[in-house]
């Protein structure tokens, strides 16, 4: 490849402009005429059976055009083909506080509104599950009644090497239990939807989905109609960051409510809404042993998750397998046993958030690997540096590595940092730490089993030089339009500018599997190279024949096809696009992609982990304490990231920077937390979104690899670059403080209640977190249980005196207002 | 409900709309006007992807009547540019990358000029205190500040 005219470039993003003119039109900005306006009826009950719906006096009410519930389609979905166990509304049995169980269309959303309230749902309520351990132990009480055991959604259980004698060859074995809190995305851009069925009976679908053709699936399966009559179009997301990437039933109930009153329906969901539909990070108790040498060589690593999912499967299986499975690609490790276990209870379902599903066990991992540094004496970021799993190398669990980064990235920000000089050496209050982390460039495999490309793209050149690119993917803001714009410029020799962008339109582009697991950029990209290749044999075959010089001199940049030996000799890239076009007739050409064969193991489960590429990042943060009002401040937050190589580097930044604002606000303080199956905090002021004010200055360091197989050697940059952050910062308080804190958020109260403890020697208590599963402090699994027990019995007697009422006034009386939770609630 | 009349001076033309009379300004702009660059995000002035300015001074479009602004002048994101030539943020915007998903952008760019019309060379505290009630979930904050600053190097 010669000199690169367009990668590597700091241009703007061809889609900025109408993001800065107010141009970019949003899912809840398209209006259509004769447009109806949807909202859901949500359940008031974290668990319950539904006895009856009564709709009528909702479709009596003046301007009502129509409503549906579960009863309309209650045929099973759910984003994993294997795990289908929601339906688009309730039908028969609510699970969480905020499920939807019915849809209103009316000419405006203030009388769709007026209109839920309208709506009897008569609830026998059940007894709840709401914790891990309830989830394990409570037999009795099943949230859905396929589940095996108890309410275990997913058991997973591998092993590789010689665990027993890895941990017998270990010089020092650790052992911690850490808890990963829940927190949610929360992107400002709440979820939208617009349904159009015509009367040819076709339907479009406008919505801020990450998974356009993912929910094309969906929608046949639920609505009953055929694939070839139903086009999605993904619009611009306004954030997702994994929220974004399931089916949703406000898309379903859209579409329906469209197909009753053929007139184009829209539901956009408030604020509250988005906080209970969630998907976001599961809540995940961890205990890992790791045995190590005396230099601080890894011999064994046992890691064990406990993964709350909430009422539904949503991504869950893959979140599962992914809380164990990449823990191996950073450090070397002979030997690793991984056992996951997620349970449902009755809260929002959790699935894929930034970093999904690695991002906890990354937590546990790098915490760790701290405290086993200060047991050996070593310098954390030296001794990460000294046992690096190699570049082009094969990991315990038969994962394919080929560009590693993880070195660089820890000298770069060891560096900038100047960490191995300061750590340890600061004043009391001051701290400094180091994590590293990896994540995929897309998942090997897709969700649902077939040989198919993984993204495919076309590539069309108008006779004016304009040139056009078809791809399914998703533009939810980290710049894949723009990413796309870049591939085929370079290739063709013009300027991301010529190129137009057609992307997330099952009707137009062809499939891209969607925005998720960061696989746009390795995936896409070289799908749309190959198709911008297949192009530039046709211009370059007719211009070697004008220009008389052989194909391979020949180079096309800044919309010039010319001599690489002597570039005056040449032609504009228009009159080598009319040759060709007189030569071969239309200038169109297809690419694809699929992950290769053979880059993951060969057993049961070993189909999360693989990926083309893995991306590699480290960590430094600072962090100061306030030891009078537990406040953690972080000063900075220094990032390396390895992404192969920057198409464009001020996207790459932006995504690291990012990635590390939102790891800084889920240890800080972000958390997606329950009482009684209500969230106690459903709005962006409680729930506390870091403002400019809170967010620490932000260091973004770009490592280029190049990886052999990645478009111009590009890998991920969207998630991997968050997960080090958590667990950095936590490694900074405790070098600040001389705390240990083995659970998130690292909040002022526990803190200063840290502070303020004594263990039995008079010592200040040395770390915050759990102490096992189902344990407040005491390891007696018994202990627990009976706790347990207790805690339940309790909530029921109370629940019986609140809900009581409520179910005597439910058929016909005057029930309670919707979205209003049970009075006297927890 | 019944609609009412009003009329309301944005970006500067004057337009009579009849609407109901507890919608906010950000429906009016948004649902009457077609003015949708102005974006929300909770509705209950939490986030400040709604803001406008009025006569110059941010304001949450989404707390704000617009009985209350009917003698003001209302500037929308629509409004930034000056016929062809896009403000100074907006380009700086899309040079540094201040916007990722774009949803924010409206709000912050709002906010951003006010700040700029009153104080021509912001320190980078003082750009954070005038985006402190922008919330943005992409981009950290940081390729704002610098957006910003070479912005108003260029005003």
């Amino acid at each position: 490849m010669s000199e690169l005219s367009v990668v590597g470039r700091r241009l703007p993003k061809v889609n900025s402009w109408q993001h800065l003119t107010g141009a970019a039109r949003y899912a809840d900005d398209v209006v259509l005429p004769r447009m109806l306006y949807g909202r859901l009826l949500r359940s008031t009950h974290p668990h319950a059976r539904i006895r009856a719906i009564d709709t009528s006096a909702a479709l009596a009410h003046p301007g009502v055009v129509a409503v549906v519930t579960g009863r309309d389609m209650p045929e099973k979905m759910g984003i994993m083909p294997s795990t289908q166990d929601e339906t688009a509304l309730a039908v028969d049995r609510v699970r969480y506080v905020g499920e939807p169980v019915a849809g209103v269309a009316a000419v405006d959303e203030d009388t769709a509104f007026e209109a839920l309230s309208l709506i009897r749902v008569d609830y026998e309520p059940l007894e709840p599950i709401f914790t891990i351990e309830e989830a394990l132990e409570r037999d009795d009480v099943r949230i859905h009644d396929e589940s095996r055991r108890a309410n275990v959604f997913k058991e997973v259980h591998l092993a590789f090497g010689d665990l027993d004698g890895g941990f017998a060859s270990a010089d020092h074995v650790r052992e911690d239990w850490t808890f990963f809190e829940g927190n949610t995305h929360a992107p400002i851009e709440t979820h939208s939807a617009v349904a159009s069925y015509g009367g040819d009976d076709k339907l479009t679908l406008w919505t801020c989905t990450q998974v356009p053709h993912y929910l094309h699936r969906e929608l046949e399966k639920v609505l009953g109609i055929s694939r070839a009559r139903i086009r999605v179009i993904a619009t611009p997301n306004g954030g997702a960051f994994g929220g974004k990437s399931d089916p949703f039933a406000h898309e379903f109930a859209a579409c329906l409510l469209s197909m009753r009153t053929r007139r184009p329906v829209k539901i956009t969901l408030d604020r509250e809404e988005v906080f209970y539909a969630h998907r976001g990070r599961h809540p995940v108790l961890m205990h890992l042993r790791t045995g190590v040498r005396r230099d601080g060589e890894i011999t064994a690593c046992h890691l064990q998750t406990w993964l709350d999912g909430g009422a539904y499967a949503s991504y869950g299986i893959a979140t599962t397998y992914y809380t164990g499975a990449l823990l191996t690609v950073t450090y070397r490790m002979p030997a690793y046993k991984f056992d996951g276990v997620r349970v449902y209870t009755n809260k929002p379902p959790c699935g894929p958030k930034r970093g999904h599903g690695t991002t906890q066990p990354r937590f546990a991992f790098e915490t760790q690997l701290d405290k086993i540094a200060h047991d050996l004496g070593l310098d954390p970021l030296e001794y990460r540096m000294r046992i690096l799993q190699p570049p082009g190398s094969r990991t315990v669990n038969g994962l394919r590595i080929t560009s590693m980064g993880l070195g660089q990235c820890l000298e770069a920000a060891g560096r900038a940092t100047r960490f191995s000089e300061r750590h340890g050496q600061l004043p009391r209050g001051k701290g400094i730490g180091v994590a590293g982390s990896a994540y995929i460039s897309g998942a090997g495999l897709p969700i649902y089993w077939n040989d198919m490309p993984h993204s495919a793209a076309t590539v069309k050149i108008d006779r004016g030089g304009g040139v056009t690119v078809y791809c399914g993917t998703s533009e939810i803001g980290q710049g894949s339009d723009h990413m796309l714009a870049t591939v085929v410029a370079e290739v063709l020799g013009v300027l991301p500018e010529d190129v137009h962008v057609v992307s997330g339109d099952t009707a137009l582009a062809p499939v891209d599997l969607g925005s998720y697991s960061s696989r746009v950029t390795f995936m896409a990209g070289n799908a749309t190279k190959e198709a911008a290749c297949r192009l530039r044999e046709q211009l370059f075959a007719v211009a070697s024949e004008k220009l008389e010089v052989p194909t391979d001199r020949l180079a096309a940049a800044f919309r010039r096809v010319y001599d690489a030996r002597d570039p005056g000799k040449g032609m504009s890239f228009v009159e080598a696009a009319n040759l060709a076009e007189a030569r071969y007739g239309v200038l169109s050409a297809g690419g694809s992609y699929r992950p290769p064969k053979g880059i993951g193991g060969d057993y049961k489960g070993a189909g999360v982990g693989p990926t083309p590429a893995y991306s590699y990042q480290a960590a430094v943060a600072e962090v100061s304490v306030d030891v009078e009002t537990g406040t953690v401040t972080v000063d900075r937050i220094t990032t390396a990231h390895d992404c192969g190589r920057a198409l464009n580097p001020v996207n790459v930044e932006g995504q690291i920077e990012g990635s590390a604002y939102m790891g800084y606000g889920e240890i800080i303080g972000e958390e997606q937390v329950f009482r009684a199956g209500l969230h106690k905090k459903p709005s962006l002021l409680d729930y506390k979104l870091p403002t400019s004010l809170d967010t620490p200055a932000l260091e973004a360091i770009v490592i280029e690899t190049v990886d052999a197989e990645g478009p111009f050697g590009g890998k991920e940059a969207g998630d991997g670059p968050l997960n080090p952050v958590i667990p950095a910062i936590a490694n900074a308080v405790y070098d600040a403080i001389g705390v240990r804190f083995d659970e998130t958020p690292i909040t002022p109260d526990k803190v200063l209640a840290a502070l303020g403890k004594r263990d039995k020697r008079g010592e200040p208590k040395e770390r915050v977190g759990p102490d096992g599963l189902g344990s407040t402090g005491k390891r007696d699994p018994k202990a627990a249980l009976r706790r347990l027990t207790f805690g339940t019995e309790a909530r029921e007697k109370k629940r019986d005196a609140t809900t009581g009422a409520l179910v005597e006034s439910a058929p016909g009386g005057p029930g309670p207002e919707p979205g209003t939770p049970p009075v006297g609630s927890r | 409900m019944t609609k009412e009349l009003l009329s309301l001076s944005v970006n500067g033309e004057r337009h009579t709309v009849a609407a109901e009379p507890h919608h906010t300004l950000l429906e009016v702009l948004r649902e009457e006007l077609g003015l949708t660059g102005t974006k929300h995000g909770c509705e209950l002035g939490e986030c400040g992807a709604c803001t406008v300015l009025v006569d110059g001074e941010p304001v949450l479009s989404c707390l704000t009547l617009p009985a209350q602004v009917r003698d003001r002048e209302v500037t929308t994101v629509e409004g930034l540019a000056t016929g062809e030539r896009l403000h100074p943020l907006q380009t700086a915007f899309a040079e540094e990358g201040a916007a990722q998903c774009g949803y924010c952008t409206p709000g912050m760019l709002m906010s951003a000029k006010a700040l700029l019309d009153r104080n021509a060379r912001p320190s980078r505290e003082e750009i954070a205190a005038a985006i402190a009630g922008n919330l943005c979930r992409c981009t950290g904050y940081t390729a704002i500040y610098e957006a910003v600053e070479k912005a108003s190097a260029r005003v």
